[in-house]
């Protein structure tokens, strides 16, 4: 029982579960969302929030991060985060898992994912059920690929036993080796360790086929190649149980931005030709994948000033998931709604999680956004722990201004009320 | 010798580069002034006054993070030749080797006030990160499989000498062009000369794409040979012959061995040229290495300190303030 005031927020205009966007005001009670629609108006007592005519939109829930950083993500718009197993000591046995989905509380929700091996070492089974029952909302294979297709498969009737879905980096281990580029003009121009992209696809068919041979449910983090998107769609033709997701950088930028050696546009996986990108950004339209992800992964200078094949892969990219996904809407690829899904819709289905819409009943976790308000991104100056983004200086439109977390106010931006 | 092929400005525009990180994104004029600077040096080598005092009481630093025999030794003695103090740090065995202590180093050196600071590392682009953190002007002596521009320049010098120019001259190269630092530069350098570039290797050690940096790519070595003016050889390190790459050392000569009969395919008079070191008998043969007239291995090497002198001077001018260079 929530002991703060029920919360409305007034004049905004909703972003409604069926994906339309129409006037009206939200109340919530108790933590939950009591009543969504043009009629609804604040009782008295109630904590009031007017809109001013912003979107009111669910907040965000990010699958697959790898830190907990309250500041970026409440900057970001997202309430909830899944987070990697890859910590240290990693998410592999049940009392670290309930230590993780407790410390988000009372303001974020930290959804840990099961790592699927022991020390993610790709060999042994860890206690996926124990983690379960710990919290634990899906199983993940952590940054790296599971090289052994017996154990993959043991895992994946095991998990589908269990009823939980297996989150699974997409690339083969042995092509890529310490590549820190996609084989191309550009890191031949460079000179830097380099993997074809088919490393994922090859990955991808293996993994569908593990999968449905297991019949369980396998859901790809990151799927950034035309040939692995391929696979995904026709395993959905299928009527497999496999999903996709993607972050930003995929549908921003190819391999192009890695040309003055700087560190912050190593990601993993690396980026890759236009043709690819191109290729993202239809199946972020034709709905192959499912989910746009943050990939949070903030790294200091320790981790980052360094030559571009030593520096450590990864992007800080929450306070930036937002704008770079309303872009699509923007160069009408998708529409507000279909964003919605891939932000927070789609992700809280994946985790099974109360959440995700503006439904009654769901948990309060609302977003009021100024989608056209511009800014510019400055690696200098982000909430994020650390500012390693290769959108560094890029201007970008859509800003939250306030955020509740269980019908509680989070964060407002100054002036916004 | 200066050919007419290209001119160039007056003073610091000739080459308006703080250091030199790469021959990527220097203009055909400017690596031809290099080459027109190196000559002088030539000449006084080859003489019995070695020494002149350009750059009497500069402070030049040879900062090697990775082993090197010749490059380093070409360097002192290029530096020393023109009369600076020249240190050498040898870290490739320390615990100094990579991280925030690459960044650390540098600003140590810095701090030191070197007036040129000379850098060999194991990582692409690790030169370039250096030379945005310090204040002098840094060579680049090779970084990983990016760049080693100063071999490319000596290897352009030794072809012009004995060709005079490069435009539709057939160079084929041939080797681990993967992971061949020396392979791009050289590319760059000589497609940037109008040179005609084959590169030979087989699949495993081609890297992708490598055509778009305008060069042919060829699998049959007696193919990329046929008509060649200039052969050049790279070093294939053992432990890729050894099964991951390639089967074996005597498989690796039987396909891409420069024997003397295959040499046979190429031009009457074309040139055998390697960086050094040689695997003998493994990707050269010894009759063809130290072939007298063909072989240009020896003087690939004493090119190497007059363009690595040229490169010293030009690139200290504006340190020492020079007309037209300050």
């Amino acid at each position: 029982m929530s002991l703060h005031a029920p919360l409305t927020v007034t004049g905004g205009k909703l972003l409604l579960p069926d994906g339309t966007v129409q006037p009206g005001a939200i109340r919530c009670e108790g933590g939950f969302i009591a009543a969504v629609g043009a009629d609804v108006t604040p009782q008295d007592g109630d904590t009031v929030h007017d809109a001013r005519g912003a979107l009111v939109a669910p907040g965000l829930v990010d699958v697959g991060v790898f830190a907990i950083d309250k500041p970026a993500f409440h900057f970001g718009g997202i309430t909830r985060a899944a987070l990697m197993p890859d910590q240290n000591p990693p998410l592999d046995v049940p009392a670290r898992v309930r230590f993780a989905a407790q410390s988000g509380k009372p303001d974020f929700w930290v959804h840990p994912l099961a790592a699927a091996t022991q020390g993610l070492e790709g060999k042994a089974l860890a206690e996926i059920a124990m983690m379960r029952d710990a919290g634990a909302r899906a199983v993940c294979t952590g940054r790296r690929w599971i090289g052994d297709s017996g154990t993959m498969l043991r895992l994946l009737q095991y998990t589908g036993m269990l009823g939980m879905v297996v989150i699974a980096h997409a690339e083969d281990a042995g092509i890529v080796g310490n590549a820190v580029a996609t084989a191309g003009e550009m890191a031949t121009r460079l000179g830097l360790p380099s993997a074809p992209a088919q490393a994922e696809a090859i990955a991808i068919a293996r993994d569908i086929a593990l999968a449905e041979m297991a019949n369980a449910a396998i859901h790809f983090r990151n799927v950034t190649t035309a040939a692995g998107l391929d696979l995904v769609q026709a395993a959905k033709a299928r009527g497999l149980k496999v999903t996709a997701g993607v972050s930003p950088a995929y549908f921003m930028l190819s391999d192009l931005s890695i040309g003055a050696f700087r560190t912050f546009t190593h990601l993993s996986p690396a980026l890759r030709r236009e043709a690819d990108r191109q290729a993202v950004i239809a199946a972020v339209a034709d709905g192959t994948i499912d989910i746009v992800a943050s990939g949070h992964d903030p790294r200091g200078p320790e981790d980052k000033r360094l030559p571009f094949a030593d520096s450590a892969p990864g992007m800080s990219g929450a306070e930036t998931l937002l704008p770079l996904t309303l872009s699509l809407v923007r160069d009408g690829v998708i529409d507000m709604g279909r964003a919605f899904d891939l932000l927070a819709g789609n992700p809280a289905r994946l985790l099974g999680v109360a959440a995700g819409r503006l439904a009654p009943g769901l948990e309060a976790d609302i977003a009021v956004i100024e989608t056209d308000r511009p800014w510019i991104v400055n690696s200098d100056k982000m909430a994020a722990s650390a500012g390693n983004t290769p959108f560094d200086l890029q201007p970008v439109q859509g800003r939250v201004l306030a955020l509740f977390k269980g019908g509680v106010v989070v964060r407002t931006k100054k002036g916004s009320r | 010798m200066t050919s007419p092929e290209y001119t160039y400005p007056e003073g610091a525009l000739a080459f308006p580069h703080r250091g030199l990180v790469g021959i990527a994104g220097l203009a055909p004029h400017e690596i031809w002034f290099l080459l027109d600077e190196a000559e002088q040096w030539v000449e006084m080598n080859r003489g019995a006054q070695k020494r002149r005092e350009l750059l009497s009481g500069l402070t030049i630093i040879n900062a090697f993070f990775e082993n090197s025999t010749r490059t380093l030794l070409s360097f002192e003695i290029a530096g020393k030749r023109l009369g600076a103090d020249v240190v050498n740090m040898a870290v490739a065995n320390s615990s100094v080797k990579k991280g925030e202590t690459l960044i650390d180093t540098a600003m140590t050196l810095n701090a030191m006030r070197a007036d040129a600071i000379v850098i060999r590392h194991a990582s692409s682009g690790a030169v370039a990160l250096i030379a945005g953190k310090v204040d002098c002007p840094v060579l680049n002596a090779g970084d990983g499989q990016h760049e080693h521009p100063t071999q490319a320049l000596l290897d352009a010098l030794t072809i012009r000498q004995a060709k005079r120019a490069f435009n539709g001259l057939r160079v084929t190269i041939c080797g681990d062009i993967l992971h061949s630092r020396v392979a791009r530069s050289n590319i760059l350098c000589l497609a940037s000369l109008g040179a005609d570039v084959r590169v030979c290797a087989p699949p495993a050690l081609m890297p992708a794409d490598i055509e778009q940096m305008g060069v042919t790519v060829f699998h049959d070595f007696d193919a990329a040979l046929k008509g060649a003016d200039v052969v050049m050889m790279l070093r294939l390190q053992l432990e890729r012959m050894e099964g991951q790459f390639i089967p074996s050392p005597r498989e690796y000569r039987h396909l891409y061995g420069l024997t003397l009969d295959r040499l046979e395919l190429a031009e009457s008079n074309a040139l055998v040229m390697h960086p050094g070191p040689m695997n003998r008998g493994i990707e050269i043969d010894s009759n063809v290495a130290d072939h007298v007239e063909r072989s240009m291995i020896t003087t690939q090497v004493e090119m190497g300190v007059a363009i690595r002198m040229a490169c010293l001077d030009v690139l200290t001018r504006k340190g020492r303030k020079l007309e037209g260079w300050a």
